[in-house]
Parts: C-alpha cells; sequence; structure tokens
C-alpha cells in the first residue's frame, strides 16, 4: 500500500486535480476554502500551468469557461457566497456543454452568513443554481481519502458528459487533517475533444463554442440533447455507500460530514439494542433514488432519519424517493453548528419508541 | 483497542493547532487511524483556538469530537470552556504555568505541568506543547516516543532538525507527569 500521508481536505482536493491533469486554476479567496487556492498558487506554476487570482468569482468562472472551451482540463473552487456569483458563468457552460469542476466548500447563509460549515448549498447545487434547464454532476465526498479519489474521478466525469463536476463539501471536509494515499500514477481517462476551439488543423468549419440558439426549435433541440445526457448520467453514475442495512430498524440518510457524525451514532445506538443502517449519497445528482425506494421496501425499516447542515434540503429527495412508504424524520443545525452525536441519538431513540 | 479524542485548547499562537498535528502524525507512523480538525471560526482572531485530534485503531467515524477522552488546555478560558465535556475517567493535562484554577471535576485525572517553565529552561516556549504531548503519550499509549522522533525528521524541515534533541527532551520531561 503507498504511503499515508496526512494533508488537509482543501490541499488534497488541489493535488487530486494536477494530479489528473488540470493545468489551469482561477479563483478568488474566501473562508473555508482558501487553501484550495493556496496550495495551487505554490504548486501549479512547478507543473507548467497556469494560476490565476481573478479579480472577483465572476471573472474566475469566465476564465474557466474560456480555458474549458480549448479542451484543457480547468478547476475553480469557492465557498457558498461565492459559488452563488459564479451561477451564471456555469449556466452558460452548461449551455456550451464544455467540462469543467467546480469546488463548493460550503459555508452558512443565506448572504454573507458566516465562515462555519454548512450544508445549505444543496438545492442551488443539485436543482440548478443558474438559470435554465440543466444539470451539474454532484459529489458529495466524506473523508480526505474520498475528496482527492472523487477529485480525480470528476475530471473524467465532467470530460465524459461534457459539463459541470461540482464537489460539494463543507467547511469541515475543507479544513480537516486525515491521511490520504495517493496512487503512483492516476488511471483517468483522457478523451478526444474534437469539439475544441484549437485552431482549424486542416477542418473545413470553425469549432464554435455558444450557448446562444436564438431559433426556439434549435433551443427545444438543444434542450432534449441536455436531457437525454442527463438521464443517461441517471442510469450509469449513481454513486452511494449503505451500511449495516441488515434488519436495520431506522435508516439515517446523510451526506459528507453529517455521515461521518452517524457513524458514530449508529455504534452507539446499536449498544442500546436499536439497528440503525445508513444510506450514504455519495453523488447528490444523479441521486440514488432507486437506493432509498429499494431500502423502503424492506419491511425491517420502520422509517428513516435524514440528517443535515442545513433546515432540510436532501430530504425533499430522499421523500420523493421513499415515496410515502415510510416516514421520514429530520434532524438539521444551521449556521455553522453541527450536531451532537447525542442529539441524533435522542432522535433515534424517539423514532424507535414512537415517540415522534 | 486503541481509540482516543482529544481536544486541544489555548490562545491563537501557543502552538495548539502544531501540537495536535504532531499527535496525529505520530500515529500515523504507526499505521494507526487519525483525524484533526481545527477551530476555524471567528474566535482565533486574538482569542482561542483548538483543535480536535481522533486516534483510532479502527477507520473514524466522527472527526468532530463532542465528549474527549483527554483535554490539554493551556488557559483559563480553554479549561472552563471544555472541562464539562470529558469523558468520565478521562484526563485534563493544564499548563499549570498559565492555568491557575484546577478543574472542579472530580471523576477525572487531572495532571498539572508547569510547561512554559520548562519550555523557558530548554530555550523556547515552543517545547511547551511537547512537554504536553509527552505527557499524553505516557498516560494513553495513544502514541509511543519512537513514532514521535520519526514524525519530527518527517515534519521538520532539514534546518531544524538540530532542534530535535530538545524536542525528545521536553518529550521526556512531561512523561515523567504521567508517572507521577
Amino acid at each position: 500500500m503507498a504511503k499515508r500521508v496526512l494533508m488537509k481536505g482543501n490541499e488534497v482536493i488541489a493535488e487530486a486535480a494536477i494530479r489528473a491533469g488540470c493545468r489551469h486554476y482561477f479563483g478568488y479567496p474566501i473562508t473555508p476554502q482558501t487553501e484550495v487556492m493556496h496550495y495551487m498558487a505554490r504548486e501549479m506554476v512547478k507543473h507548467g500551468g497556469t494560476f490565476v487570482q481573478a479579480e472577483s468569482e465572476v471573472a474566475a468562472i469566465n476564465m474557466v469557461y474560456g480555458a474549458a472551451a480549448t479542451g484543457e482540463r480547468v478547476l475553480t473552487s469557492s465557498s457558498s457566497p461565492g459559488i452563488s456569483l459564479k451561477q451564471e458563468g456555469i449556466s452558460y457552460i452548461a449551455g456550451a456543454e464544455l467540462p469543467a469542476v467546480v469546488v463548493n466548500i460550503m459555508r452558512g447563509g443565506p448572504g454573507l452568513g458566516g465562515i462555519l460549515p454548512s450544508q445549505g448549498d444543496y438545492f442551488q447545487a443539485t436543482k440548478g443554481g443558474g438559470h435554465g434547464d440543466y444539470r451539474n454532476l454532484v459529489i458529495a465526498p466524506a473523508s480526505v481519502q474520498e475528496l482527492y479519489e472523487l477529485t480525480v474521478k470528476s475530471f473524467d466525469l465532467a470530460d465524459k458528459y461534457r459539463m459541470v463536476c461540482m464537489i460539494l463539501g463543507d467547511g469541515t471536509i475543507g479544513q480537516m487533517m486525515e491521511p490520504v494515499a495517493f496512487k503512483e500514477k492516476e488511471d483517468t481517462e483522457e478523451v478526444a475533444k474534437p469539439w475544441a476551439t484549437t485552431g482549424m488543423h486542416g477542418r473545413e468549419k470553425h469549432n464554435t463554442i455558444t450557448s446562444i440558439y436564438i431559433d426556439p426549435d434549435d433551443l427545444e433541440a438543444k434542450n432534449r440533447e441536455l436531457q437525454e445526457k442527463y438521464r443517461e448520467i441517471e442510469e450509469k453514475e449513481v454513486m452511494f455507500e449503505s451500511s449495516n442495512l441488515d434488519d436495520a430498524e431506522i435508516v439515517i440518510a446523510a451526506y459528507g460530514t453529517c455521515s461521518r457524525i452517524c457513524k458514530n451514532v449508529i455504534r452507539q445506538a446499536a449498544e442500546l439494542g436499536i439497528k440503525v443502517g445508513m444510506v450514504r449519497p455519495i453523488t447528490l445528482w444523479p441521486f440514488p433514488s432507486k437506493e432509498f425506494a429499494r431500502v423502503a421496501d424492506m419491511p425491517s425499516v420502520k422509517g428513516f432519519l435524514d440528517v443535515e447542515l442545513s433546515s432540510g434540503q436532501m430530504i425533499e429527495d430522499v421523500r420523493l424517493a421513499v415515496n410515502g412508504k415510510k416516514p421520514v424524520y429530520f434532524h438539521g443545525r444551521m449556521g455553522g453548528n453541527l450536531p451532537t452525536q447525542k442529539e441524533i441519538l435522542d432522535e433515534i431513540v424517539k423514532i424507535h419508541k414512537g415517540e415522534i | 483497542m486503541i481509540d482516543f479524542s482529544i481536544i486541544l485548547a489555548g490562545f491563537g499562537g501557543q502552538g495548539v493547532l502544531s501540537a495536535g498535528k504532531m499527535a496525529a502524525e505520530s500515529a500515523l507512523i504507526e499505521g494507526k487511524e487519525v483525524s484533526w480538525f481545527p477551530s476555524y471560526g471567528p474566535e482565533m482572531r486574538g482569542g482561542t483556538a483548538n483543535c480536535s485530534v481522533v486516534i483510532s485503531d479502527e477507520p473514524i467515524g466522527s472527526p468532530v469530537i463532542n465528549e474527549p477522552d483527554v483535554l490539554i488546555a493551556l488557559n483559563q478560558p480553554s479549561l472552563e470552556k471544555f472541562e464539562d465535556t470529558l469523558k468520565p475517567g478521562g484526563i485534563i493535562i493544564i499548563d499549570s504555568s498559565l492555568v491557575k484554577v484546577a478543574p472542579k471535576r472530580t471523576d477525572i485525572r487531572f495532571i498539572p505541568i508547569n510547561s512554559s517553565e520548562i519550555a523557558s529552561e530548554l530555550g523556547s516556549m515552543a517545547y511547551a506543547t511537547i512537554v504536553l504531548l509527552g505527557c499524553v503519550s505516557a498516560a494513553t499509549g495513544a502514541f509511543t516516543r519512537e513514532s514521535f522522533e520519526k514524525a519530527l525528521y518527517d515534519v521538520l524541515p532539514e534546518r531544524r532538525h538540530h532542534m530535535i534533541p530538545n524536542n525528545l527532551n521536553a518529550f521526556d520531561k512531561g512523561a515523567e507527569f504521567a508517572k507521577k
């Protein structure tokens, strides 16, 4: 096994991107994500790449748009308020079908909010964010090792489907250190990009990158193409981790940091004789709806407990998937606070006793 | 089975974040699972700083600690903030040069160490947290002196390697307090 090194989540995102062949980074600093940028400022030049601290998030995402149009692997990162600023550009990138990786290390909102961990941008990440009928692939790592592996994978996915792949973590995931074992060589899939604007290369017609389709029939056709692509992704790219589901009475739905806290809670519940399992979505879009539907049909399962650092956003997707077959309860904290293990365990005990 | 959670807390600048990282690096060398999570909130600016370190033989669930096994407090506010959260039977280690009021809890092990004085005798206040780490190592077995020494070589740039003997000296002085 490769040597494990202790690294901060944010730094691992940057290292993973470089290993995946990303040679262009454009960003603007914001807590709790700035270490991504800091690492890139130091390391990118050593790999012959481009690092630009842009004048704003809006500028950074449009630099991403431009660089992605040339077929290069490109990254930008920010935290919640900065990601809001990038939404216009993300919508254009979706419309122009360009591959790019966008990292959001979420902090509490709305508005300027605070700098502590939150999962309050789930709706923004998975339901659009910018204007128009489009989707981003949204990936939610729960450990530093996973941040590495999934950041590398996100570049492959972005290239394969020519769209934005977003890494969605909260401040805890970005700020914590854990061991990470890097591979000697990444097995990333370089795909041909005949659409890239890199010169004529003897072609008769030049490539055009655009998201404008003035004729409504053309625009509708473009939208249908996009939707077909999204349906394919929903079939092929769902990732999740199910654990402790055998005979589970209560099933937790949680991603990122919440899933880590809940791992401890599951052990504590077992000591009280309550069987608790968990379905942890790794892709938030496409959402593991089929898995939740399957678990909802399990006779042992009395109900679900959705745990989030929000007022309840992912719970809407959980409820759609569970489709009324079992009750879905909620526990959430906001503002940068994290739920304690005891808080969650108390909810589980109450559900188990039938008190809520 | 080893499964420890440690909170290190003090004023910003005392080196609690680095000390926590050294504990994690040392345990990692032994092949243990580790996590390190810093406070990065507004309280860091001129106020208190703390970090949570988990060291375990098993994959770590939460890197966020609600009930630590060990609390290392380098100032009075830190002791007051975290004392009540300590697990029954846990350990509180303080820098007694800086923390003047002892904890009220009686269901815990209390180890006061005049680590700032020991550090200044060794020539640098930077050794104060190392004295406390030596005590954690001896009191809990979460990581050994040998792996701490290896971690120093890994973490410190070569121009600082001349400080390693003093670091080990500080570590050993702290370990003595665990045996009392």
